[in-house]
């Protein structure tokens, strides 16, 4: 009998539809092999739950009087299990534009990257800088071009642009929204607590730099899967800088230190009557 | 999620000459939401006899008041303090009585039996015993500790060196765990003393 070897071909590589209307979305990835099955679904179940994205993150990002504020945790885990405590969260897309990560660390970087390229390609066509409005859309796009795929990304897009000061929330599921705060991850309810009763827009560089930390501090604190280092970069009108990068296993005990609990009472030798 | 997960802990237990030391974590979590950080899972049966429960929080303390009464009731009738081996068969007893609807609970005993020797155990939720002579651990940073004890583990420790290891072991353990640490809590006991000490640690 004639063995089948079809399955050591190369597989055909996907072709979109002939109706042109899906050519040109991405151009620098050319397209990605889709599996060769009918139950599409459960295909894609079982291979998100292989490849289970890394959960468990607090970003934060917002707006004020001298530009942006981008910080973040750098835990990285699987389950209970505390993989890294060292993972960069915040993508350097270019000197003017920084991305955050929550969600699958590899969709994230990828796409991350992906952007960078779009992004630089625009600015030698055009001979200018992309807003982060334009950046931020090419991502949604993307995107919402791979809906229901199994692409795990929450992200913000902060920078500066023409325009000023500039943040846009975008993830997986194709949504985008522009706005002054925002926050990402499971860590993100304590983060928002701190960041909205803390924020005022007319904030110095140094209030908004300790604003940010302290509220991932509190992120990590109360999160079990937050924790690491707090890092903070502010993006003003000549792009960003990393401002700091505090262990917060350290932070805890600046902000509340331990103080010796007073002896209630001390033993005392009884003499001997 | 398992229901031994749903709160988090960590639980070790160590012998060293003539001494033992118990530890544990001290978070108290809703899955991945810390709420408290000052819970006890260790508890004292009388000044030379330790259990440490690790698992569902609610468990850990009716197990614990239950264990407290049969230990008065075992006091009144034979005047006396239990021995650490009756006491570990008086846990496991208790636990397979619930064999069909368990506590959700592992629990560690430490103690000191005659002649100060000492007497480590750790047992799964239905009271399967596992008797160690060196050390056991518990909780959902259990494989951290496994690890960790298996290298810092040396025989025959004097009180201070027990107290150093079990404590390293501990904290470094539940750094790679989400779901305990934010501080330790240790107690070391030798035969004319007993050291309780919390410990600080990384509160993330």
């Amino acid at each position: 009998m004639k063995l089948d070897t079809s399955g050591l071909n190369s597989i055909v590589p996907f072709s979109g539809t002939d109706d042109g209307l899906e050519e040109n979305i991405h151009l620098a990835v050319s397209s990605f092999q889709l599996p060769r099955t009918t139950d599409f679904d459960g295909f894609q179940k079982k291979a998100v739950e292989m490849v289970k994205p890394a959960k468990g993150t607090t970003t934060l990002a917002f707006i004020f009087k001298e530009g942006v504020i981008v910080s973040a945790d750098s835990r990285a885990s699987m389950g209970g299990y505390i993989s890294s405590q060292s993972v960069k969260k915040i993508i350097e897309i270019n000197p003017y534009m920084l991305g955050t990560m929550a969600g699958g660390a590899a969709d994230c970087q990828f796409w991350h990257r992906n952007l960078g390229i779009k992004c630089r390609l625009h600015e030698l066509a055009n001979k200018r800088r992309i807003s982060v409005t334009g950046a931020s859309k090419l991502l949604a796009n993307i995107l919402y071009s791979y809906r229901g795929m199994g692409l795990s990304i929450g992200t913000m897009i902060a920078g500066w642009d023409e325009t000023g000061p500039g943040l846009y929330y975008v993830d997986a599921e194709g949504g985008r929204l522009k706005g002054k705060r925002f926050s990402v991850g499971s860590g993100s309810p304590y983060a928002y607590g701190v960041l909205d009763s803390g924020y005022r827009y007319d904030m110095t560089i140094e209030e908004a730099a300790e604003l940010a930390r302290r509220a991932i501090y509190h992120a990590t604190f109360r999160d079990g899967a937050s924790g690491g280092v707090a890092s903070v970069y502010y993006v003003g009108p000549d792009g960003w800088k990393k401002l700091s990068g505090d262990d917060v296993g350290e932070l805890h005990y600046k902000y509340y230190p331990v103080v010796p609990s007073p002896v209630e009472q001390e033993m005392v030798e009884i003499p001997v009557s | 999620m398992s229901i031994f997960e749903y709160n988090g802990s960590a639980v070790v237990a160590m012998v060293g000459k003539n001494c033992f030391a118990i530890a544990s974590d001290r978070r108290l979590g809703v899955n991945l939401q810390t709420v408290a950080t000052d819970f006890q899972r260790i508890f004292k049966i009388h000044d030379k006899l330790y259990i440490g429960l690790s698992g569902l929080a609610t468990d850990v303390q009716t197990l614990h008041q239950r264990l407290v009464f049969r230990h008065k009731l075992y006091h009144l009738r034979e005047e006396r303090d239990m021995k650490p081996q009756t006491f570990a068969s008086l846990v496991s007893a208790m636990l397979y009585e619930k064999r069909f609807g368990p506590y959700f609970c592992m629990p560690v005993i430490a103690g000191l039996g005659d002649d100060d020797v000492p007497f480590i155990c750790t047992m799964d939720a239905i009271g399967a015993k596992e008797l160690a002579k060196d050390f056991v651990v518990s909780g959902t940073a259990s494989e951290s500790l496994y690890g960790a004890c298996e290298s810092m583990y040396k025989p025959d420790m004097e009180p201070e060196e027990l107290f150093e290891t079990i404590s390293q072991a501990l904290l470094s353990s539940v750094d790679r765990d989400c779901l305990s640490g934010w501080g330790g809590y240790v107690v070391l006991v030798t035969p004319t003393e007993v050291q309780e000490r919390t410990l600080k640690g990384r509160m993330d």
